[in-house]
């Protein structure tokens, strides 16, 4: 399991460099990086967390999608500065440590939710974001679809996703 | 287990790792102090360089390494034409860095390596090129004309391929015809757009010689045979491995493109691991699209709308090159008569350069294209002779006796003769009829219309030929330790669950769990024979074969089994990762009948003991391994087609048009499909679903907008419409399961299906809805608002 993160590097290019200090999983991170750095790059590659995707790198697919402050963000849109002080949390804290799939994951695999899996943790991030929030979500056929409208799939046609939404909704007892 | 599993609704083995964010895509291979590269790509459509200017790059801080056409060696020479064919006049291939010309924006010029992707990009922008752009002409028929300007100043008339084929007499059918229709119809340009772009990472270990690399390929061995070719090593020093690859739709099974040659070139150069990830503008203006065509299609028909003959003349867009030969424009030519008995068929196309990405096969393969052809040929065919859209099909459906039906003349995509194997066509357009609720249709839509809503009706049918060879391995062998089964073929996986359907395929003859059945693929060090994932053939070819490998490893273990229990083969049943004698309690597990199916020397745990030399159940006469026999529980076996095996499908719809905003709202849409018997249903809707979706997209939105010239305007998520879940309608889709007679499994391909008719359907159901108003006809796809309107003004609205 892909749970920890990778040291420090020492490869850097000559941008101009900025301290960062975050809580990412719940985990302080203390890093230097470059002022230009994505916050989706800082993540998969200065952090090892490669669970966050990239489709885009321009905001429109949401493969990259973290919740920052507990809001679904994109990782894209964000460069890793902007970060700094905030909490930030990815694909890898969703599951229990010990693997157990969330009801949002559980409920994916029964409904066959994932094809290749790229647009995945960008949708669960979304979906686990959305359930976190207080009030009723609207698992109409139309609510859900409105739901998922900011997250690209290419492969499930998302017929299976949104049946997963409304499973999840079972899971955690949000009917 | 002794429940089937074949044909259950079995859930993925690989989805928990996925689920969690531990996928390994290619860019998540941990590659320490690796080198990022960024490409400098052409502005232009056509100019002639006349010099490049890489000092400033080359001074940039971070920048290691730039290379042009004259620092790559023995590279810088045209990439393989993949697919010869004898009807291809001037087959042109790319370089994989530019030299002299360009002839499309996007095409690689020079490639930077640098310590990050940031720095190497900086540095790409800063390479100066003086260009002297050329003349282009976009348009398909302009770009034949003599006098047109020429993508390659060798080929005149752009002409690229010209290809005819002839089945019957279709001179003699439309001479005897009582009536012929004829239409033009158009599909535009469209490309694959996985969520993973592609992706290539080398490293060479210069201590052992071998050379790994990492691409999200959908042809993994095709790929290590044509590098150890070009880089002159032996192939066991090459690996490559396509890990996970998120959705790959053909557009990944091209070899090469530049970077694929070019990274690996890198790593071995500089001494340190080098990866290139393209990004999503590269996709769109770097890797290869499909699409159009413009179809000239007649039919020769009687009275009773029964179609004697047809005739269809073609222009096909193959982009600036064509390494992929004519594979997407012959699929479409051998598959333009559809369903349809029609005994006399003349095809002909041309394949022709325009300054734009190569044309190679995305997710349907020219099926989409012919399929409009056909479909809205008969629609129009119909109202032209007052029948019904569904009494004209039914009219000219293959029927179920009439299985095999060749169409002499014509050669699919295989080199074999076009033979449609088995199916219930009639019984599909019935059911298609009854779910989408035609009967009262014409009811429902009249009552609409007083409402002022504009209802109207979409059908098509189609057909897809598929599992193509030439042929794919399986190696299945059970784990002396643990029991666990492990399974190898030689394709690559991009989301289509091959690790389940595979297990599912195993575990009905080992008598294990799917989940305790561990299938490798994508990695030319675990199984390297076979070809690649295309053609909706995983199942066909891979699967026939894993099952016959795993038929052998089976009869293995109830020898060795009833050999240990001492009793009849005949009376030895497997189940519960075990072999058991019927009707007892007596049992030996697979893992203990693998271990002792292995003559061992030390007792390296328990059930080693009994395979020692001196144990009891050792002895025997001869020596420990009889002559011809192998140690272990192991296999490996291949499946050859014989020819393609045939499925197809009906799909009706309900679309709303608002005349008023020129909006299209699917209502309701229905899919009748048979792919054979299916492996698992869960995984069969899912292929489908997804290929409705790309339909919906190819029909509605999808579209690359070329300027006139050659620039992409849309060259992004932003501006080239994916549908979101917002544009996807629930979706009905009703199975048969009609065997393939030509398979010991009965399967048949389904990874293109759902993509093929959507087009058509939505083009035939907004005509419908807008009948009323005159007529207007839709015959280009993607139907965008901009036609809507057009068509209606033209109907004098
Ligand atoms: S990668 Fe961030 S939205 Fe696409
Ligand atoms: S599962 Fe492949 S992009 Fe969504």
């Amino acid at each position: 399991m892909t749970r920890t993160m990778k040291p420090a590097s020492a490869d850097r290019s000559a941008d101009a460099t900025v301290d960062v200090a975050l809580t990412v999983n719940g985990e302080t991170v203390r890093r230097t990086v470059s002022v230009r750095m994505l916050l989706s790059d800082f993540l998969r590659h200065e952090l090892g967390l490669t669970g966050t995707h990239v489709g885009c790198e321009h905001g429109v697919c949401g493969c990259c999608t973290v919740l920052i402050d507990g809001k679904p963000g994109r990782a894209c849109l964000t460069l890793a500065a902007q970060a700094n002080g905030y909490s930030i949390r990815t694909i890898e804290s969703v599951a229990a440590a010990d693997g157990t799939l969330h009801p949002v994951q559980q409920a994916f695999k029964e409904c066959h939710g994932l094809q290749c899996g790229y647009c995945t943790p960008g949708m669960v991030m979304n979906i686990v974001g959305r359930f976190e929030e207080p009030q009723a979500l609207d698992l109409s056929d139309d609510g859900i679809r409105e739901l998922l409208s900011g997250n690209l799939c290419r492969c499930t046609g998302y017929l299976n996703i949104i049946a997963a939404v409304r499973r999840a909704a079972e899971l955690l007892g949000r009917t | 287990m002794s429940t089937r599993m074949f044909g259950a609704r079995v859930e993925r083995n690989v989805d928990p790792k996925l689920l969690r964010g531990e996928g390994a895509f290619v860019d998540d291979i941990p590659l320490p102090e690796a080198l990022h590269v960024a490409f400098l790509r052409s502005p232009h459509a056509r100019a002639r360089m006349r010099g490049l200017d890489a000092a400033a790059a080359m001074r940039h801080p971070g920048v290691v390494a730039i290379y042009t056409c004259d620092d790559i060696g023995a590279l810088d020479v045209e990439m393989p034409l993949l697919i010869p064919h004898p009807s291809m006049t001037n087959p042109q291939t790319q370089r994989p860095l530019a030299r002299g010309d360009v002839h499309y924006v996007g095409q690689t010029i020079a490639m930077v390596v640098a310590v990050d992707r940031y720095t190497a990009e900086d540095a790409a922008a800063m390479i100066e090129v003086d260009y002297d752009p050329l003349p282009v002409e976009m348009d398909l028929e302009k770009a034949l004309l003599d006098g047109a300007p020429p993508v390659h100043a060798a080929v005149p008339n752009n002409l690229a391929a010209h290809f005819v084929q002839t089945s019957g007499d279709p001179e003699g059918a439309f001479r005897g015809a009582e009536h012929v229709t004829r239409i033009t119809v158009q599909v535009d340009r469209s490309t694959a757009a996985p969520m993973e772009c592609r992706a290539v990472a080398a490293r060479w270990d210069a201590v052992s010689g071998e050379l790994t690399v990492w691409d999200g390929t959908q042809a993994p061995i095709s790929v290590r045979g044509g590098l150890a070719s070009v880089f002159q090593l032996d192939e066991d020093k090459v690996r490559v491995i396509a890990p996970d690859v998120g959705g790959g739709f053909g557009q990944k099974v091209l070899l090469f493109y530049p970077d694929e040659l070019l990274v690996p070139m890198a790593a071995m150069r500089l001494g340190r691991p080098v990866k290139y990830i393209e990004d999503r503008r590269e996709n769109f203006i770097g890797s290869s699209q499909e699409r159009t065509q413009i179809h000239t299609i007649e039919l020769a028909a009687l009275k009773t709308g029964e179609v004697i003959g047809l005739r269809d003349v073609f222009l096909h867009d193959t982009g600036a090159f064509i390494p992929y030969g004519i594979a997407v424009a012959q699929v479409a030519s051998t598959s333009i008569a559809g369903p349809y008995r029609i005994p006399n068929i003349f095809v002909e196309f041309k394949a022709v350069y325009t300054p734009t990405v190569q044309v190679t096969p995305y997710r349907g393969c020219g099926r989409p294209q012919a399929c409009f052809a056909i479909e809205r040929a008969m629609d129009q065919l119909a109202e032209e002779l007052g029948l019904d859209r569904f009494e004209i099909r039914r009219r000219n459906l293959i029927g179920e006796n009439q299985f095999p039906y060749e169409r002499e003349g014509l050669l699919f995509a295989d080199g074999l003769k076009v033979t449609l194997d088995s199916g219930q066509y009639a019984r599909a357009l019935g059911m298609a009829a009854a779910e989408v609720g035609a009967g009262d249709f014409t009811a429902a839509q009249a009552k609409a219309l007083s409402e002022g809503r504009y209802l109207g009706l979409g059908l098509a049918c189609y057909v897809e030929g598929t599992g193509l060879g030439p042929y794919e391995g399986g190696h299945v062998k059970i784990h002396p330790i643990t029991g666990k089964v492990y399974v190898n073929t030689g394709l690559s996986n991009q989301g289509q669950g091959h690790d389940t359907v595979f297990a599912q395929i195993v575990a009905d003859q080992l008598g294990v769990s799917p989940q305790d059945v561990i299938v490798v693929e994508g990695d030319t060090k675990a199984f390297d024979w076979g070809v690649a994932t295309f053609a909706s053939r995983a199942a066909v070819v891979s699967g026939n074969a894993i099952h016959k490998t795993a038929i052998t490893v089976r009869n293995k273990v109830l020898q060795a089994a009833a050999n240990m229990l001492d009793v009849d083969i005949d009376s030895i049943e497997l189940r519960d990762s075990a072999a058991w004698v019927k009707g007892s309690n007596r049992f030996v597990p697979l893992a203990a009948i693998a271990t002792a199916s292995n003559p061992l020397r030390y007792a390296f745990n328990k059930a080693a003991q009994a395979a020692t030399q001196f144990a009891p159940a050792s002895k025997h006469d001869g020596p420990p391994l009889a002559e011809g026999q192998a140690p272990g529980l192991e296999a490996t076996d291949y499946y050859s087609p014989s020819q393609s095996t045939w499925a197809y499908g009906v799909h009706a719809a309900i679309i709303e048009v608002d005349p008023g905003l020129c909006t299209v709202k699917i209502r309701k849409y229905v899919c009748i499909h048979d792919c054979g018997n299916m492996i698992n249903p869960m995984i069969v809707e899912g292929q489908v679903l997804g290929g409705i979706a790309q339909g919906i997209g190819g029909a509605l939105y999808e579209h690359l907008d070329y300027q006139p010239d050659g620039n992409l305007a849309n060259a992004s998520l932003m501006d080239f419409l994916v549908p979101y879940a917002t544009e996807i309608p629930n979706i009905s889709i009703l199975h048969l399961e009609t065997p393939s007679p030509l398979n010991p499994l009965g399967v048949k391909g389904v990874g293109e299906a759902g993509c093929i008719a959507v087009g058509a359907v939505i083009a035939s159901g907004v005509e419908d809805a807008l009948r009323s108003l005159g007529a207007p006809k839709f015959h280009h796809v993607p139907l965008s608002p901009d036609m809507i309107s057009g068509a209606l003004a033209q109907a004098g609205h």
